[in-house]
């Protein structure tokens, strides 16, 4: 646990419990993300992943347990009003606006948090310096951008609300290796460069792993293990799980 | 969505007359046994109550055989001018030809508009008409608001337009309030009436919300006819006042507005007013729109016909979201009821029937949903077009029908299908959206 600095965490979850219906997804989750750390949350499909942070967002409630964020108690607060405490979220299959330009799009997260012109450009300098790709399509309607251009597209509108914690749904999914690894590359560049706190959830538990500071596995609703990234990577039955066949070193 | 995919491939386009004897076979085959009873066969009550009829088989053939032919040639069009082959048939001068005229349509409309009352001052009946249209453009762009740019499906938006017109008819009728006292009145009534309807349907979206603003409309409709003792019923509200020139009456009294102005009093007097009124109202609705638009609340609006679930994940409260484009587009149906009950001077729950809000719905759908202009020019053409018929009455249905479904298989977007964006960071675009398709999907 070298990478945890022994303060209180940015990010608290104790204990989570969320169902759809009467099917429980989350069965007493606990997670702990300090300021300043990449944790991965890897498993495999249907083991709840996407479901903990959603329910981190607020939607579905927890049912159970408690979320705390920043000292402050986030357990059944509404969605938008979490966002606006600087926690932002990039969603599955990235859902970009598709008939929106990329500037709307981006201004979309910006418009969340009230945030000044001189924010609203700061904000659009760092998007651009990550992504210049999407400094050229500006103009573009979101939905005619690539796969790659419209992840980054979804990362760069979660920025734009200035957050402190950025959660990432799936960024590598049905991407090409080396766009998936220039996605990878900015998220690393925002944490030593913005020192921005990053959950990622991931299914390329390689890359994700070899990413994060710490990382988290999940099986059906609970934390099997956890430990530092490289620690995960060693582990036999990780390896065996979900990185069968995948390159190491 | 195939939005990250190339432009469809030619070859992908099945278009062999092999495919095209086969669909129309398909489509002859359908009509043979549509056509065999409703056409076939014909029924009538004979001289002793009992039940004769007699076969058609000549007529049913000749049905058949058309549907056969102009199967085949609707198909060959859309292979010469269909979507897939844009490129290639409009050339190049006639594009910019057609984006220069459509940068000065809307201008020039305006101007026209403006000019109308001048050009036709003594035709009554164009005069009237105009006013017409512009009733309908007012309520297309305020319907426009809730399904063009929230992208909630509202059947029942006639609703609005009633709550309007009879908030002006009663308050006017029963408290002697004017139409300028009364026509803010109607606005927010309607739109306290969208809040109303926003709430149950917050959850709901597509059909299922279809389906809950229809019984919508069709209860508030119900509810004016049966609750005789305020609304009158089916009999109405008659002796609505007519609109007064900021307390000038328009009429032949003495202190009426020819009589101040020394002109001899004419009636039409009062229809240009009206049609000045109805036109600025329409213009409010549409310039509010526009400012909307460009507000963080216009792009959530947007932003949530494209995706909930992404504008949940940005932090957008999707509840007062849906609930202002509800109370907006109301308040603009609110507008338009009032002017409607003034201009009338008498109202009834037949004004506010089911056709009305397919009516503006079509209109809006037709427009090309969220463009303005678009929203305009199919109101001009689906309300000044089915008095054109007129004449033609059996036809006209049949006429519209033809045009929808041409007018969707060629632009499925609309009339103006193209939407503007609202934001703009770098003056020297290179590369303009409209230079780059959109895959279909």
């Amino acid at each position: 646990m070298s990478a945890a600095p022994a303060t209180t965490p940015l990010l608290a979850v104790r204990g989570v419990r969320a169902a759809y219906g009467k099917i429980e997804a989350l069965k007493g989750v606990d997670i702990e993300i300090n300021a300043g750390e990449i944790v991965a949350l890897i498993g495999a499909n249907g083991a709840g992943k996407s479901t903990l942070m959603m329910t981190i967002f607020g939607r579905p409630r927890a049912r159970a347990g408690t979320i705390e964020y920043d000292g402050h108690d986030i357990t059944g607060v509404p969605t938008h009003e979490i966002a606006r405490l600087r926690i932002a979220q990039s969603p599955e299959g990235r859902r970009i606006f598709p008939r929106m330009s990329v500037a709307e799009n981006l201004q979309m997260g910006a418009d969340a948090t009230e945030c000044t012109d001189a924010e609203r450009e700061a904000g659009l300098e760092r998007v651009f310096a990550l992504f210049p790709r999407l400094k050229e399509r500006i103009a573009q309607r979101g939905g005619t951008l690539s796969g790659g251009e419209q992840q980054m597209l979804a990362i760069g509108r979660a920025l734009m609300s200035r957050p402190r914690l950025l959660m990432l749904d799936e960024p590598s999914l049905g991407l090409a290796p080396l766009i998936a690894r220039q996605i990878f590359d900015a998220i690393r560049t925002l944490n030593r460069q913005d020192g921005l706190t990053v959950l990622i959830v991931e299914q390329n538990a390689n890359h994700a792993l070899k990413l994060a500071h710490r990382g988290y596995v999940m099986v059906n609703g609970l934390i099997t293990l956890t430990g530092t990234g490289g620690e995960l990577l060693q582990r036999p039955e990780i390896r065996a799980a979900y990185l069968e066949g995948g390159r190491h070193g | 969505m195939s939005a990250t995919s190339a432009r469809p491939s030619h070859a992908a386009q099945p278009s062999g007359s092999a495919f095209i004897v086969k669909k129309a076979l398909i489509s002859a085959l359908v009509a043979l046994v549509l056509f065999s009873l409703m056409i076939g066969v014909r029924t009538e009550a004979g001289p002793q109550g009992g039940l004769i009829y007699w076969t058609r088989f000549g007529d049913l053939a000749a049905l058949v055989g058309t549907v056969f032919g102009g199967s085949i040639i609707v198909e060959l069009l859309r292979q010469w001018w269909g979507p897939v082959d844009k490129d290639s048939i409009v050339p190049k001068p006639v594009q910019s030809a057609i984006s220069f005229a459509g940068r000065w349509l809307a201008p020039a409309l305006l101007v026209f508009a403006v000019l109308v009352p001048v050009i036709f001052y003594d035709q009554r009946y164009i005069l009237d008409l105009s006013i017409l249209v512009l009733t309908y453009v007012m309520l297309g762009w305020g319907l426009n608001v809730v399904v063009g740019l929230a992208g909630l499906l509202d059947l029942g938006y006639v609703a609005f337009y009633a709550v309007g017109a009879y908030s002006y008819a009663l308050l006017a009728t029963n408290f002697g309030l004017s139409f300028w006292v009364c026509l803010p009145l109607a606005g927010i009534l309607a739109a306290f009436w969208g809040v109303l309807l926003g709430f149950p349907v917050l959850r709901l979206r597509g059909d299922y919300l279809a389906i809950v603003t229809l019984a919508f409309g069709e209860i508030i409709r119900l509810v004016i006819i049966n609750w005789q003792s305020l609304t009158g019923g089916p009999n109405g509200v008659s002796g609505i006042p007519r609109p007064t020139m900021f307390g000038i009456p328009l009429d032949n009294s003495d202190n009426g507005l020819a009589a101040r102005l020394g002109i001899e009093f004419s009636p039409t007097h009062r229809l240009v007013f009206l049609f000045y009124l109805i036109l600025a109202m329409a213009l409010l609705t549409n310039w509010v729109t526009i400012r909307l638009r460009r507000l963080p609340i216009g792009r959530a609006w947007e932003a949530l016909r494209e995706d909930e679930v992404a504008c949940r994940a940005l932090g957008i409260n999707t509840t007062t979201t849906k609930l202002t484009a509800f109370a907006t587009g109301a308040m603009f149906g609110g507008f338009a009821g009032a002017f409607f009950a003034t201009r009338q001077g008498f109202i009834s729950p037949e004004s506010f029937t089911f056709q009305e809000s397919a009516l503006v719905l079509a209109i809006v759908v037709l427009g090309g949903m969220g463009s303005q202009l678009g929203v305009a020019l199919s109101a001009l053409a689906m309300i000044g077009g089915f008095e054109l018929f007129r004449g033609f009455d059996q036809y006209r249905m049949l006429v519209f029908g033809i045009a929808m479904v041409l007018l969707m298989i060629w632009r499925p977007r609309g009339l103006i299908g193209h939407r503007a964006p609202t934001v703009y960071l770098e003056r020297n675009q290179s590369i303009s959206s409209d230079l780059v398709k959109e895959g279909h999907g």
